[in-house]
């Protein structure tokens, strides 16, 4: 019978993604799991790595230490991203529009440019320190470790919770703040009682993205940690590290943090899942004009931000042009450090597109076959499939990095340090978001349409390309550019990855900032931020859209 | 071209349950056949099979001569509009009504002759090249009856083309729909649980339930001749009272709750007496009289050409009664005498609910 042979048709490519996941994600990390109590070359088992681990004060310091940072950095930018939605959604501010395009091209800029731009500022030598040392004559020595770790992830990771809580409460129907105001519960109290608990599964959501990126942020403690160290830096140095190679202890760190975060993955699910809270807005919430303090008060607060968030960038632009003498930067501008970068990182260059835009590429088609099977013919091998393309979520990336180290650099599957390892790493990174945007869109999209165009002829294949895809590739399009966006900027797998010839913009400007190569580095950090918001506001005109789904 | 349907014995089942159990249909070529029920009745379901969109669990589907069963949608060659219009959103309205011809690969310069010529048809040849996203409802259900129509389809199927319509429009639409077809002659499956609307563009129409079929015959047939109460009920509005088989000189009559007898010449004289039987009276069936049931009036609407009251008979029943505006009125709380047309009043058996009227034929 023709159905059911086109019926097969979907469980074939439901069956090939699955395949792919298995060999690119399933089977690296349950090599990790394995090479955690396993050693391959003595064939035994022990828990030699985990009890090494769990004995020395100097490794579970560094699991409380990334506890401790991440858990404040989560708190800290649910305040003031939180805050700072809902100021902008209540009240009119000047340069909204400016406020959110800012918030964006901060979320997709790359984690560590932060990192590195404070301690230019602030740190022992940074600009601002020398200013408030010779003003108040004391001896600040500059942020490193704990606080400045926080102060980076606050700075860098506030907009996330930001751009999330927005989206939050413009879903929020400004009659139930009319409501609880008719009825006597304003201000603060409001806030507390009402708005607060509408827009919580959001906040919960923001929080949980904001927690695993900070647990997960390899660039910003190796920089500004100093002694402050924390899990994803220690996994780098025991498995890449100088002094020592312990592919069994990096596995047993990588299997603890995996622990954690499922552990909090699962505490969100469990708790968003208590408060899941359904929200149509017939008549959005308006900003509303404030007057006296409060106006200048809510402009302060907006604009302070804008600066700090500005600030990363405008450091790394302007001293992209500043001449350098060797780690230096001296007087007098010019475009010595961009000749500089491409003449020597032009191949990081080139990588840096070609892989983004073949991982973009596989992203799509993937991503759109699996939410097509999933949402349209569902079976059970699709409800597995659909459930495993979203562990990615709580796999850091330098796990994620070492998983497929572990699986590939030994024949029969030497793929380690070619170009499709990185690619195959962006892919695992990024697909989960695509395939739940595409499927949220394929849910909107009423059947009867691809019923429509099978009554006028269309067999299902010609169905799903000419109707299907089209219909979908509007709504898939703005989280494919956001995927490309982090892709672009993604270090923690891709710094476990690369070799000489695979080398990023990111992992060069990682690797320049370690050899005090500032200018290069800011000249690589300009470009990889000027190609965000060229995309971003590429994107932004040719919609007529001002915001994008993160 | 334009076809007959022919269905035996279909079975549609969804897991254990089964929804349609077992049911044979001829639709005429050319025929507007209407399927009508209460939401849940299968008619969707039925028409779904026909399109191809649901499996067929048992029986055969005919167009013609040729067995459908096994045919994929897409060679079936059905025209199909939505509830929901199903309007591409990606293409214009040209794009969408040529849509099906493309894929037959039809050529310019017929192609946009065809198409220019449907988009007259349904009169939105102003909007060729605009995207559906600007467009109203009617306008989007005119796109989607032309791309369905322009392929001249041997078989139209329509699921609540109109429900998602306004009221005014919904009617304009029917009467679009109704020429289209008319000039076209397509064999047309109409699916609707709007009984007014299936009068209105109906050649004949199933009243359907639970999956099964009620009743099959013309609008006017089912509408004065319904085959039991359920599709008596179903249809307009009615009243139904107890009654009593007899006869009455030879001729059968019934007994009223008060005791009175009326002679119903439209009865089967078959029917024995003392049978439990249920009276079903339309509210323009009823009338004012000097001698009849006892009522008094509780509640009275005005309708502009006719009142409508609401009447309690002194059994305690309630009773919607219609009466012309130029008849005289009734106050409420007034004591009134009321009486009926026996010779159009229906009559069920009691228990079987089956009508026991001359003029039905029973299937």
């Amino acid at each position: 019978m023709k159905k059911r042979r086109f019926l097969n048709g979907w469980t074939l490519i439901t069956a090939a993604c699955f395949l792919f996941f298995l060999f690119f994600f399933l089977y690296p990390i349950s090599r990790i799991f394995i090479n955690s109590v396993y050693n391959f070359e003595t064939g035994a088992f022990s828990m030699k790595s985990f009890v090494k681990f769990f004995t020395k004060r100097y490794y579970t310091n560094t699991v409380w230490n990334s506890l401790k940072v991440t858990s404040l950095a989560t708190l800290s930018t649910a305040f003031f991203g939180g805050t700072l939605a809902y100021l902008a959604r209540t009240i009119r501010l000047r340069g909204k529009r400016v406020l959110d395009i800012v918030m964006l091209i901060s979320v997709l800029s790359p984690p560590f440019i932060g990192a590195y731009s404070w301690i230019v500022l602030l740190g022992r030598a940074g600009v601002v320190t020398e200013f408030i040392n010779k003003l108040f004559g004391i001896q600040f020595e500059g942020i490193y470790g704990f606080s400045g770790i926080l102060l980076v992830f606050t700075i860098k990771l506030s907009p996330l919770v930001y751009l999330y809580v927005s989206g939050a409460l413009k879903n929020l129907d400004n009659s139930l703040n009319e409501a609880s105001e008719s009825m006597g519960c304003r201000g603060v109290r409001k806030i507390v009682t009402v708005i607060l608990p509408l827009i919580l599964p959001t906040l919960l959501a923001s929080a949980l993205l904001v927690f695993m990126r900070a647990l997960a942020d390899f660039g910003t403690p190796m920089l500004i940690g100093e002694g402050y160290r924390t899990l994803p830096v220690l996994i780098y140095n025991s498995f890449i590290g100088e002094v020592s190679q312990d592919h069994s202890f990096a596995a047993a760190i990588s299997v603890i943090i995996v622990a954690f975060t499922t552990a909090i993955f699962l505490l969100q699910r469990w708790v968003a899942g208590r408060v899941n809270i359904e929200m149509s807005s017939m008549n959005p919430l308006e900003p509303k004009k404030a007057t006296g303090i409060r106006n200048v008060l809510a402009h302060a607060y907006a604009y302070v931000f804008i600066l700090l968030e500005l600030l990363p960038i405008i450091v790394v632009t302007f001293n992209s042009f500043q001449n350098t003498q060797g780690s230096m930067f001296v007087e007098g501008f010019s475009l010595t450090s961009y000749v500089k970068a491409f003449n020597s990182m032009g191949s990081s260059i080139a990588n840096t597109y070609m892989y983004s835009i073949a991982a973009l590429f596989i992203i799509l088609v993937i991503g759109i076959l699996v939410s097509y099977s999933s949402v349209r013919r569902p079976s059970v091998l699709t409800a597995v499939l659909d459930t495993t393309t979203m562990f990615p979520y709580i796999i850091p990336g330098s796990v994620l990095g070492i998983s497929m180290l572990l699986a590939f650099n030994k024949p029969p599957l030497t793929l380690s340090g070619t170009a499709m390892i990185i690619i195959a790493a962006y892919v695992i990174r990024r697909l989960p978001y695509t395939i739940r945007s595409s499927s949220a869109i394929l849910r909107q999209i009423s059947p009867s349409v691809e019923e429509a165009s099978q009554s006028l002829g269309a067999n299902g294949a010609e169905t799903f390309v000419k109707v299907t895809v089209p219909m979908m590739i509007s709504g898939v399009l703005p989280g494919a550019l956001m995927s490309w966006m982090s892709i672009i900027s993604e270090l923690s797998a891709s710094i476990m990855l690369y070799v000489g010839t695979t080398k990023t913009m990111t992992i060069s400007i990682y690797t320049e900032v370690i050899r005090g190569n500032f200018g290069v580095a800011s000249a690589l950090s300009t470009i990889l931020i000027l190609s965000t918001i060229v995309v971003l506001l590429t994107f932004f005109k040719l919609t007529g859209r001002s915001e994008i789904e993160l | 071209m334009s076809v007959t349907i022919k269905i035996e014995h279909a079975v549609k089942k969804f897991g254990s349950n089964t929804v349609i159990k077992d049911l044979s249909l001829t639709v005429e070529q050319g025929e507007f056949f209407t399927l009508l029920g209460s939401s849940g009745c299968g008619k969707t379901t039925l028409l779904r099979m026909i399109a191809g969109f649901n499996s067929i669990e048992g029986g055969d589907f005919y167009f013609n001569d040729k067995r459908i069963n096994d045919m994929p949608p897409y060679k079936r060659n059905i025209g199909m509009v939505f509830q929901n219009y199903a309007i591409f959103p990606h293409m214009n309205t040209f794009n969408n009504v040529a849509f099906g011809l493309k894929q037959q690969k039809v050529r310019e310069p017929e192609l946009s002759r065809r198409v220019n010529e449907m988009l007259e048809t349904v009169q939105i040849s102003e909007l060729r090249d605009r995207m559906p996203k600007n467009m109203s409802g009617g306008q989007q259900q005119r796109i989607a009856l032309a791309r369905a129509i322009v392929m001249q389809p041997d078989v139209l199927l329509m699921d609540e083309p109109l429900s998602n319509l306004d009221a005014k429009l919904r009617v304009e639409m029917r009467t679009a729909i109704k020429h289209i077809q008319n000039a076209c002659k397509i064999t047309t499956i109409y699916v609707t649980h709007d009984q007014e609307e299936a009068l209105a563009i109906s050649d004949r129409i199933a009243v359907m339930r639970e999956g099964v079929i009620q009743q099959v015959g013309a609008p006017i047939t089912i509408y004065q001749h319904p085959a039991n109460l359920f599709v008596a009920t179903f249809i307009g509005q009615s009243s139904l009272m107890d009654a009593t088989a007899l006869h009455v000189d030879g001729q059968p009559a019934v007994k009223l709750y008060d005791g009175s007898v009326r002679v119903l010449p439209g009865m089967r004289a078959d029917i024995a007496d003392g049978t439990a039987l249920k009276l079903c009276i339309r509210p323009n069936e009823f009338h004012f009289a000097d001698e009849g049931l006892n009522a008094s009036v509780e509640e009275r609407v005005f309708f502009g050409d006719t009142m409508r009251y609401t009447l309690r008979l002194d059994n305690g029943q309630v009773i919607e009664i219609k009466q012309d505006i130029h008849q005289p009125l009734a106050q409420i709380g007034e004591k009134v005498k009321l009486s009926f047309r026996s010779d159009v009043v229906n009559a069920f058996d009691a228990h079987s609910e089956v009508s026991v009227m001359k003029e039905v034929v029973q299937a």
